[in-house]
């Protein structure tokens, strides 16, 4: 090697030495989530066989505040219609998106009263974003985030127990459970008045989550659809879309390989909506080890008091009116 | 220092930005997104929750006033990977915030650097977590 480039070299290698070094102190094996690797080969996807703990393959991935179809990318490709997966959005120079970034060049189809819930709602993410002081979101008070707002807006870490009649699914944010049914059963029919019960004087039980019924359409893809919701508290995401007592929603589940697996999400609301439409495109998640510790992040209602004393309520740009 | 070195190190601290991948939570809609102030402070709370921490702090200025800051960050699980805990301070230790100010001008904000009384400073860079520990509207 040639002397001009020796110290160079040594210095790049102390660098990238001691980056990996920081990477990979602390962490127990299987407690640093597992990433794609250039070059790899996954095998083939196993039949049937959703169980496992998944995490959205790019990191952050399924963080998206930006709203349903802004998810992506403020990009789009114009050849293909596509948004494009954009890792390195304008930012400024303290490190954030710019507000531009942050609205979808093509809106939800609303109807008149899907555009009336949406402009009722204030939330704190997305391009119609309100300073904490004057939002209404229903979450930030702990409310729960329901389905399918807790894939559209914060899925993270998530765990599929498979059983030969139901999947349960595992959140990490707000350490929340949804049950999906794959035992043969539909979903109820009038969803103003769900119920699986064979105690039939209860009464119907509208919920946060909905009911889920799920199955096979191939070895590798599976369907779930949800119906009966309770009531316009839970959003579609974090940029405020409405969802309302009469909304539908269909997941699909395609195993792509032994490691990975994509979910998407259709939206169906006549009351809302105009026609379906596409909430998720195929978010694309990787397999972790089976003994990932997965966090917790609840919604302690203490802990957002004294977070809204402090901070939260002093955000208004009117310290007086909090307008 | 010659030219290669100063290419080698950048080419360094290149691949060590581009190994963060970015990770955020919460919007930005209270925040003069862009702007940058650096307050010396001795802190008297660290709050560690979720989705939310926040650092008080107090900053005595140059007329002798004594100002009450208040800094945001992530959620705990977010901010742990880029070295914070709930043990990172306790009252009355010194620290120098790097933060964003709200628009309303009151002495809060989102922390984006934080110089500990040892000297050294958080986020790490090389963080499996976000680019900064203050919430983003990036997603």
């Amino acid at each position: 090697m040639a002397k001009h480039l020796l110290v160079p070299t040594l210095a790049l290698a102390a660098a990238l030495v001691c980056s990996l070094a920081v990477q990979t102190q602390g962490p127990m094996p299987g407690a640093v989530y597992d990433r794609d690797v250039k070059g790899e080969k996954p095998g083939p996807a196993p039949r049937r066989d959703l169980a496992g703990i998944w995490e959205p393959a790019t990191a952050g991935g399924g963080i998206q505040g930006k709203g349903a179809l802004a998810m992506e990318s403020c990009k789009r490709d114009k050849a293909t219609g596509r948004y494009m997966v954009q890792q390195n959005p304008p930012l400024t120079d303290t490190g954030y998106a710019t507000v531009d970034c942050l609205k979808p060049e093509v809106e939800p189809p609303y109807t008149t009263e899907g555009l009336a819930r949406l402009k009722a709602h204030k939330p704190v993410e997305g391009y119609r974003m309100v300073p904490d002081a004057v939002n209404n979101d229903p979450i930030l008070g702990c409310d729960p985030g329901g389905f399918p707002r807790i894939v559209l807006h914060n899925f993270r870490t998530s765990e599929i127990l498979q059983t030969p009649t139901h999947l349960v699914v595992l959140y990490k944010f707000q350490k929340r459970y949804r049950t999906i049914w794959t035992d043969g059963r539909e979903l109820p029919k009038d969803p103003q008045q769900p119920a699986w019960t064979t105690a039939d004087r209860l009464p119907p039980e509208p919920r946060w989550w909905g009911y889920s019924v799920g199955r096979w359409v191939d070895d590798y893809t599976f369907v779930a659809r949800t119906n009966g919701f309770q009531d316009d508290r839970t959003w579609l995401d974090n940029a405020g879309l409405p969802q309302s007592d009469t909304t539908e929603v269909e997941e699909t589940y395609h195993r792509v390989d032994a490691n990975h697996l994509e979910l998407s999400i259709k939206i169906t609301d006549a009351t809302l909506y105009t026609r379906p439409w596409v909430a998720l495109d195929k978010l694309r998640l990787r397999l972790q080890s089976a003994n990932l510790d997965i966090q917790e992040m609840e919604c302690s209602p203490s802990d957002q008091k004294h977070y809204y004393e402090i901070f939260g309520n002093n955000t208004g740009l009117d310290p007086d009116t909090r307008k | 220092m010659n030219n290669a070195v100063m290419r080698t190190l950048g080419l360094a601290v290149g691949l060590l930005t581009v190994s963060v991948p970015l990770l955020a939570h919460h919007g930005a809609a209270q925040f003069d997104v862009g702007k940058k102030v650096t307050v010396k402070g001795a802190v008297t709370e660290w709050f560690w929750s979720n989705p939310h921490c926040f650092l008080r702090f107090d900053a005595t200025g140059a007329d002798g006033q004594v100002v009450h800051w208040a800094v945001e960050t992530q959620s705990g699980p977010n901010i742990l990977p880029q070295g914070f805990s709930k043990q990172t301070f306790k009252v009355g230790d010194e620290v120098t915030v790097t933060l964003e100010p709200v628009k309303n001008g009151r002495p809060m904000g989102r922390l984006l650097r934080v110089v500990l009384p040892d000297g050294s400073a958080l986020p790490l860079a090389t963080a499996d977590a976000g680019q900064a520990p203050g919430n983003s509207p990036l997603n």
